[in-house]
């Protein structure tokens, strides 16, 4: 073997790539927020709706679901660029991974809602409850319980995502491996460190998450 | 109290109910029977305007039930209603369960509302159940629950939508027992029910429902003892009494 590993510049650099997780994990949360927010209405929109809003609702979720995360990216970073459009790194990814995360936590809401009986709205209503009172009362608390794990498997899967930010100049966590690694030539030890800080950003968010539903639902 | 005239339903082209005709006066207790698919259940839906109606007019406490400009959920807020299926609130605790309405419904402060929630719980019989959730309580339990949820709302009248039939049958006695203690009390009640012999002991009257029409309606010694309609004689001699 004539490769001869090198971890210096990578303990040299690690500030710094760290730094770039806290640039992953923000764009990862607030795409997920977003993705949430947006998630719940396109799932509503699809069960109560007709007409051009279901469609466009439906339009989203399958673009989000059957095309390539990178693709929706690249729409966001060049081809709203072709119209003139141009956004900075941080905001096409935000807004690729808030695309996609709507679309897939939109069909698991509407999954959730399915799953909550009618019955469940006929006794809010039949207390004196408004539709808006038995929705944020009644039904999505319950909803939320049904969505939990999906969406614990969403906030991991944006966090991994978020990688192909480097692809439309977005220096987060591999972004600045990438450019740190052709600066150097280190590339494997540069990416074996940035594997690490993945995996271990993944953990957490599952101990926390797990951690969160033992809080929220003693039921 | 409840004043029926003349009520249409459809599903569809499924017509369920064909014209009913029905006066409840404040604290009467009122039995329904009748064999599935008769439009019992969908009776009470109407009354708490849950299913919209086709023609005719339900009149609870001077208010048109259907009529456009009536706000349903202050209409619903007088009326109690409890449910075959209980329905018990399974993100709440018992407690949860029965002052959420009061408090965001009724707008009673958050210590009201529990006080409330508490009195009613005791009322029927749950007092030591408080911070557990529905799914610690036996069927019989979460319809008691459900009872006291609805009382919590003070309504002025109750609607019974078969509340024993999906219990165990060794829980449908202390269900009974607490409609029958409203009953006591002096609570206008509508009782859709499969229990003769509870319609026959606690009901003013019993109205027996054959194809979306109340066939016969009487008192309860009247209509069992000697039922008039043969479709009644022919349903009371297939249900035991």
């Amino acid at each position: 073997m004539d490769y001869n590993f090198h971890w210096r510049p990578v303990f040299k650099s690690l500030p710094d790539l760290l730094e770039s997780a806290l640039l992953t994990l923000e764009v990862a949360i607030l795409s997920m927020i977003l993705g949430i927010l947006f998630g719940l209405a396109l799932s509503l929109i699809r069960i109560k709706m007709t007409g051009p809003l279901k469609w466009f609702a439906v339009s989203w979720i399958e673009l989000a679901r059957n095309t390539p995360a990178l693709l929706q990216l690249f729409f966001f970073g060049f081809g709203l660029g072709a119209f003139g459009i141009h956004f900075s790194p941080f905001l096409i990814v935000l807004l690729g991974l808030t695309f996609n995360n709507s679309g897939y936590l939109a069909e698991n809401f509407r999954g959730g809602f399915n799953s909550i009986p009618d019955t469940q709205i006929r006794a809010s209503l039949s207390l004196g409850m408004n539709n808006f009172q038995t929705y944020t009362r009644i039904i999505i608390p319950q909803v939320l319980r049904v969505v939990y794990h999906p969406m614990t498997n969403q906030m991991v899967w944006a966090v991994l995502m978020s990688s192909l930010g480097m692809l439309v100049g977005f220096r987060e966590l591999s972004g600045e491996t990438q450019f740190f690694a052709s600066k150097t030539y280190r590339i494997f030890e540069y990416f074996a460190a940035t594997a690490i800080i993945y995996y271990v950003i993944v953990k957490i968010i599952l101990g926390l998450s797990r951690l969160m539903a033992s809080r929220l639902f003693k039921y | 109290m409840i004043k029926i005239t003349n009520l249409h339903k459809q599903y569809g082209e499924l017509e369920v109910l064909k014209g009913i005709d029905l006066d409840v006066p404040k604290g009467e207790v009122l039995s329904v029977i009748g064999s599935s698919g008769s439009g019992k259940s969908t009776l009470l839906y109407c009354i708490n305007g849950l299913e919209p109606i086709q023609k005719g007019q339900i009149i609870v406490d001077d208010i048109d039930v259907h009529a456009s400009d009536t706000n349903l959920n202050s209409v619903r807020q007088n009326m109690g209603m409890v449910f075959q299926q209980w329905n018990s609130f399974p993100h709440l605790t018992v407690l949860e369960n029965v002052a959420l309405a009061p408090k965001i419904v009724s707008k009673l402060s958050k210590k009201e509302a529990l006080e409330v929630a508490e009195k009613q719980l005791l009322h029927v019989g749950l007092g030591d159940k408080l911070t557990q959730y529905p799914s610690a309580l036996s069927g019989g339990q979460q319809q008691r629950l459900a009872i006291a949820r609805a009382l919590a709302m003070e309504p002025k009248c109750m609607l019974f939508d078969e509340a024993t039939s999906a219990l165990d049958p060794e829980l449908v006695g202390e269900v009974l027992d607490t409609i029958r203690l409203l009953a006591d009390e002096g609570m206008t009640m509508i009782c859709v029910t499969h229990e003769m012999g509870f319609a026959r002991e606690v009901s003013d009257r019993v109205a027996f429902f054959h194809e979306g029409k109340i066939e016969e309606i009487n008192q309860p010694e009247e209509l069992f003892g000697s039922a008039k309609s043969k479709y009644l004689q022919k349903f009371l001699s297939k249900v035991k009494t």
